[in-house]
């Protein structure tokens, strides 16, 4: 479980997010949602501690992480797994380089113990004999995949996931969202996406807050939201004019 | 301008702070290193060894132009040769190539890491990024330039003979006597110690301005830039004080 209590980030004079308090539970996928440029990367990336905050505390479980030392925040870290939106998988390494290589950094493992488990992970997002292949060789899909398995390897209790459908098809960001909720629940970990991708609010949503401009909006499940009358929310879920007719039965 | 000057000097010696730290893990330090020996060290081979024949050749035939006079022996133009060498071409003008190869290779390296997030995704995981980036390049081109440098010596020599023996400017013989002629040992030693010197400020300077690009593909081309252009100029300056410290 994570819990933030009044957040506050600024950026020289441009306050980023106002006070945001919230809990990510465990073993459900909780979702940030909000318009490009509301703050939610920020947020994410706030809580990961890639931002230092300004203001507020940020809880993993009982932990204060925002005033943990420098090296007792890279012990936790080390429960932390995250899939960037562009996948961030390093571009001269292969898929096994790349998904061994925090088992290389954190663990005394051999390497048979080592490869055993990478295939085990490229085998969990089905991504089995793709050990050789480089990035450069992969489509967007296969490279969240693989930065999946990455993010699994160590079995990490806290998963990030910034915008993980970002230029994927549909019916590809359904197969990632899938491994996203599935991987969550077999692991009870818990797990944080940021999305504005209105398939995944409505597929994997267990948990859901609304960020519009820096603040939390509203905060609620996915059933609520076909039932909010949050005129922002409306705005931002059903801005399409196919969405406002099914929602509202007019344009 | 000069607070612009101070910050930058402040940042990049924080830098320094993050990457000299003790590994995570020494054999994967050591496997990079061995790496970056590769990419930095090795790969600059054929391009050092190219300017360093043609600048000795050119070296001796200009030496040679200019001092036509019976008064002079002609030994004097392999003494020439050799000292110019020694002293400055193959420490500062091959550092300066150096800052042009590997400074942007290195700045728009780690500079595309970091817009890509590769860099983030390493603070995740709990790396230490800057050490685990740098202190490999660091330290092999720390190790390795100073051989760069001794083949960057012969090299250029050879290339003054070979071209005195074409042309006929000085004879074989004439010219290993000027190469002999008063040859103090000792610069030798001041020429590695500025290799070493100038290999740091290369490579932690050109990764300080790719660790702290932000933006995109434009800003990682004007990380390169000034990787070269700073670095460049830094290896001049420390070049001047070196030069001052250790023959004076």
């Amino acid at each position: 479980m994570i819990r933030i209590e009044n957040i506050t980030k600024r950026f020289a004079e441009t306050t980023v997010l106002k006070g945001i308090s919230a809990v990510f539970e465990k073993g459900k996928t909780n979702l940030i949602i909000g318009q490009s440029g509301s703050g939610k990367t920020v947020l994410m990336k706030s809580i990961v501690g890639l931002h230092e905050v300004d203001e507020g505390e940020i809880y993993y479980n009982d932990t204060l992480f925002n005033k943990l030392s420098f090296n007792e925040k890279k012990l936790l870290r080390r429960e932390v797994g995250m899939l960037f939106q562009g996948s961030a998988l390093f571009d001269s390494a292969t898929v096994q380089e790349n998904v061994m290589y925090p088992l290389d950094m954190f663990t005394n493992k051999s390497f048979d113990e080592k490869l055993e488990r990478v295939n085990f992970c490229l085998h969990r997002v089905n991504m089995d004999d793709s050990n050789s292949l480089f990035p450069s060789e992969l489509s967007g899909g296969m490279k969240k995949r693989v930065a999946i398995a990455r993010a699994i390897a160590l079995n990490p209790r806290y998963l990030f996931c910034d915008e993980p459908n970002s230029g994927l098809d549909p019916k590809t960001s359904i197969v990632i969202d899938e491994l996203i909720k599935e991987i969550t629940e077999e692991y009870d970990i818990t797990t944080i996406v940021n999305t504005h991708d209105m398939n995944s609010v409505m597929g994997i949503g267990d948990k859901i807050i609304f960020i519009y401009k820096g603040q939390k909006w509203w905060e609620g499940t996915k059933e609520d939201i076909l039932q909010s009358d949050n005129k922002e929310l409306n705005d931002f879920v059903f801005a399409s004019k196919l969405a406002k007719r099914i929602r509202f039965g007019t344009e | 301008m000069l607070i612009r000057l101070f910050h930058t000097i402040g940042e990049y010696i924080l830098f320094l702070g993050k990457v000299i730290t003790k590994p995570e893990k020494w054999w994967i330090f050591y496997r990079e290193t061995v790496k970056e020996i590769e990419k930095l060290g090795l790969n600059s081979i054929g391009i050092i060894a190219i300017i360093s024949a043609f600048m000795g050749a050119v070296i001796t035939i200009q030496t040679a132009y200019n001092t036509e006079n019976p008064l002079l022996p002609n030994y004097l133009i392999g003494v020439a040769a050799r000292d110019s060498i020694l002293l400055e071409f193959s420490s500062t003008i091959v550092a300066l190539i150096l800052a042009g190869k590997v400074g942007s290779n290195i700045a728009s390296e780690i500079g595309t890491m970091r817009v890509t997030e590769q860099i983030d995704a390493l603070e995740i995981m709990g790396v230490n990024s800057a050490s685990y980036l740098v202190l490999p390049k660091v330290v092999a081109a720390m190790v390795f330039n100073p051989f760069l440098c001794i083949m960057s010596i012969f090299v250029g020599i050879a290339g003054g003979w070979a071209v005195g023996s074409f042309t006929g400017v000085i004879t074989t013989q004439q010219y290993l006597e000027g190469i002999l002629y008063v040859f103090i040992p000792y610069y030798i030693t001041y020429a590695v110690i500025k290799t070493v010197v100038f290999a740091f400020i290369i490579t932690s300077i050109s990764s300080f301005y790719g660790y702290t690009v932000s933006g995109g593909s434009l800003e990682v081309g004007s990380s390169s830039t000034k990787a070269v252009v700073y670095s460049s100029v830094v290896v001049l300056l420390f070049n001047l004080i070196l030069t001052q410290l250790l023959l004076s």
